[in-house]
């Protein structure tokens, strides 16, 4: 079984994310359960997908110490979601940390970077991506989960591999979007992870 | 047949299909609205669907079509079965022709609603059948089953998912024959006209149907026991996902009782599960609806068994169910060593993240044009349901109650008549206008309350994901109806202030608020803008940084997301605006434009 977190801000993508995964891997004959946030919490909230892939599952909702692989669109909310982590999993972690409305209003300096420190520190499986130099290269803001669902599938922790991906995503999104998701998958992919982590 | 990655949501809306619902019905509401929609875009053309106007509405039309012998299904969330409870209670004595099921989806946690109460308890209180789904993928064949059930029993019968079911996505094989179901109309008859005679004699036949209905769902597929052993655990819904997760991992001897129909509660199953047994745990989320049921049954035959679960504090009493939390219950229960808790991370100190209003919401418009306008006055903001309850949040702060849908136009005239000398505002959105805000209207005009009414228009049923309403002159069914104009019904309705603006002109609200204010009696403002998730966003504003001097108003005053301070400056993430202009109209040193500046 494959046990994998999504998590980040509400409005970042993750719930398309998570169904690309769940798609590739049915492709492959896989049974599949997600779950999902949907709600108040898409508002900007912290937003969490579990994502499960295996032959029996029953719980959509993973157990604590049991994810192979967590993918942060944001450093905070991987440090989060860091008690689902089991031992020497993997985060694919964004760099960008997204300041909440709270924390400018409170005169808080928080900016992700501590988040990113602790990581750093904390994870021997550590990919951290530049995912706002890839939006910028691609002319989009809207496709940092595509850059994260790129740099986590080259791990190869979700048993799925990069073509099998784009399928999926070819699949799912509407044709004017194709292109220009795919080439942040790609550039998502290409990151290079001994650039990173410890 | 390849399988295809439902969420329960969905996977209930496929299973109506394939069982040959004829009409749905409902309103929107968390965790529940993906049902109607899914109906409305699979649908395979001979299905009439709605976004009624309310949950009472929606329940009333789907029973009518069931009078006639039509499939009908009806969706909300818990706190909709509220407003729709007085067709419900007496649709339980009337019955039905056509099979009727009423989709109540629970929300444990509660995630994203004001209630964690129980649809279980409703279906006992209201003595109509009840399912209670375990996972999508069950719901798709129970979704049939609930048809068949209402219809060899001539009832309405209750549908019961929770969030985790509702959310949670599997993969689904489809089963693509539709059954064919003929309506053959509505046929006059004295038994379709409630009267305190046919009451007392329904409830009588009511009761008599209760125990062979019991009796029935001891053999209903859904309902299962297996296992042995001198301990049982009893568990239904997600709960039992969470159980069998855990239960993969114990040893042991242990009877399992999974419940599907809580309500009229399989005795007969019950008592052979509890045959042999010393001991059980009742595993469920919101109310000990099992364990009370196998309580009495303890009583009725007296039955030496001990009963753990809520009651006893084995199990959590509010907040749902999690495969941790259910896990330390089995183990404690079934005295194994607990699993060694989880390493507690020692992380720095994570940010606070509540929801917020969107960059260039609409509403944020609205609340700082209304803050402004009542300074210096000591006023109560009343709130109601819907994106704009998060006014609440600083720095706008402009939300000082909020009960349930409706309620803030009422409650502000409760307050009103309480206290003098204080200004009453309610704000109240357009969809929530036209569920239930219009009663409060007329019941302020009728009695003469003092309070200014800000109606919050923003062209859709935004928090539950943009849904067409009476205000936006689309159906559910792709047609153009007439739009009902909110301004036309207040004038009509006898309020003798009503004005229009666009939130954006925060001079121009400003002062309309302030009028509104002055006047006599009920007045109302109507700030009219969609909401920009709907729209195509302006192009974003920026900041120059030459200009701005770092004082912060912009941040400090609306609370954009999209405003941060950088190097002591203020500055707007473009990837976040959608150049909505407030900011702009905030500072004091012009320090901010939009792209043509």
């Amino acid at each position: 079984m494959i046990n994998c977190i999504l998590a980040g801000v509400g409005g970042q993508g993750t719930v398309l994310a998570s169904k690309i995964i769940a798609e590739a891997a049915m492709t492959k004959g896989w049974q599949v359960r997600t779950a999902e946030t949907i709600g108040m919490a898409q508002r900007g909230g912290c937003v969490v997908s579990h994502v499960r892939i295996g032959d029996k599952i029953n719980s959509p909702l993973l157990p604590l110490k049991s994810a192979d692989i967590i993918v942060g669109f944001e450093p905070a909310e991987a440090v989060r979601c860091l008690a689902y982590l089991r031992e020497n999993g993997i985060v694919v972690v964004n760099q960008k940390g997204i300041k909440p409305v709270t924390a400018s209003l409170s005169d808080s300096d928080y900016d992700g970077r501590q988040m990113l420190t602790y990581l750093r520190n904390q994870i021997k499986n550590l990919v951290v991506v530049n995912g706002e130099s890839i939006c910028a290269a691609c002319g989009s803001s809207r496709v940092l989960n595509m850059a994260l669902l790129g740099a986590a599938v080259s791990t190869g922790a979700l048993g799925i591999s990069y073509t099998e991906l784009e399928k999926a995503v070819r699949k799912l999104l509407p044709a004017k979007l194709i292109d220009l998701n795919i080439l942040a998958l790609t550039l998502g992919s290409r990151i290079n992870k001994k650039e990173n982590g410890k | 047949m390849k399988p295809e990655l439902l969420m329960g949501n969905q996977a209930i809306a496929m299973g109506a299909i394939r069982a040959g619902v004829g009409i749905v019905t409902g309103y929107p509401g968390t965790p529940s609205t993906e049902i109607l929609e899914t109906i409305a875009a699979r649908n395979p053309g001979n299905i009439y669907v709605e976004w009624s106007v309310n949950e009472k509405s929606a329940l009333e039309v789907a029973a009518g079509a069931a009078y006639a012998g039509k499939r009908s299904m009806v969706t909300m969330k818990q706190v909709g079965l509220n407003v729709a409870s007085d067709p419900c209670m007496s649709l339980a004595y009337i019955g039905v022709k056509g099979g009727m099921v009423i989709v109540v989806a629970d929300d444990p946690g509660p995630i994203s609603s004001q209630t964690e109460q129980d649809t279980r308890h409703f279906a006992a209180y209201a003595k109509l059948p009840v399912f209670d789904p375990s996972s999508p993928e069950e719901a798709y064949l129970m979704i049939g089953d609930a048809f068949a059930y209402s219809e060899k029993y001539q009832t309405p019968v209750l549908f019961r998912p929770t969030t985790r079911v509702c959310h949670g996505s599997s993969s689904i094989c489809l089963d693509n024959n539709i059954a064919a179901v003929a309506a053959e109309g509505f046929k006059k008859d004295a038994k379709w006209v409630i009267f305190p005679r046919l009451s007392y004699q329904n409830h009588l036949k009511v009761e008599a149907r209760h125990p062979i209905l019991a009796e029935d769902f001891s053999s209903y597929r859904f309902n299962k026991l297996t296992g042995r052993g001198k301990k049982g655990i009893v568990t239904g819904g997600i709960s039992y996902a969470y159980t069998i997760e855990n239960m993969e991992q114990l040893s042991g001897e242990v009877k399992l009782l999974k419940i599907a129909t809580p309500y009229p509660f399989p005795e007969k199953l019950a008592l052979e599960f509890l045959q042999g047994l010393d001991e059980v745990l009742v595993v469920e989320e919101l109310d000990p609806v099992i364990e009370k049921e196998l309580l009495c049954l303890c009583g009725k035959y007296r039955l030496d068994i001990i009963i753990n679960g809520k009651l006893s504090g084995h199990i959590q009493k509010a907040g749902e169910n999690t495969v941790e939390s259910v896990g330390r219950a089995l183990h404690d229960f079934l005295g194994l060593s607990a699993a060694d808790a989880a390493q507690p991370f020692s992380a720095p100190e994570l940010p606070v993240r509540p929801p917020v209003l969107c960059a260039g919401c609409p509403h944020r418009a609205s609340f700082y044009a209304v803050k402004n306008a009542m300074k210096g006055q000591k006023a109560v903001f009343s709130g109601d349901i819907g994106c704009y309850t998060l006014g609440n949040a600083s720095p706008l702060d402009m939300v000082d109650t909020c009960l349930c849908m409706g309620a803030g136009i009422t409650i502000a005239q409760g307050l009103q008549r309480a206290e003098a000398g204080v200004k009453q505002v309610a704000f109240v959105g357009d969809s929530t206008f036209f569920h239930s805000g219009i009663t409060g209207v007329i019941n302020g005009v009728y009695n003469e309350a003092d309070m200014v009414l800000i109606v919050l228009d923003n062209s859709t049923t935004a928090m539950t994901g943009h849904q067409p309403h009476p205000g936006t002159g689309r159906t559910m069914m792709g047609n153009l109806s007439g739009k009902i104009s909110i301004s036309k019904v207040l004038t009509a309705l006898g309020v003798q202030y009503v004005a229009s603006c666009n939130p954006f002109d925060l001079e121009l609200s400003r002062e309309t608020v302030k009028k509104a204010a002055a006047h006599k009696g009920l007045a109302a403002v109507i700030f009219e803008a969609p909401c920009i998730a709907i729209m195509k966003p302006h192009p974003a504003y920026q900041v120059d940084a030459d200009k701005c001097t770092g004082c912060k108003i912009c941040i400090k005053e609306l609370g954009c997301p999209a405003m941060i301070l950088t190097d002591d400056k203020a500055y707007i993430e473009p990837s976040l605006c959608n150049g909505c202009s407030i900011c702009a109209q905030v500072c004091p040193f012009d320090a901010i434009g939009g792209a043509d500046k």
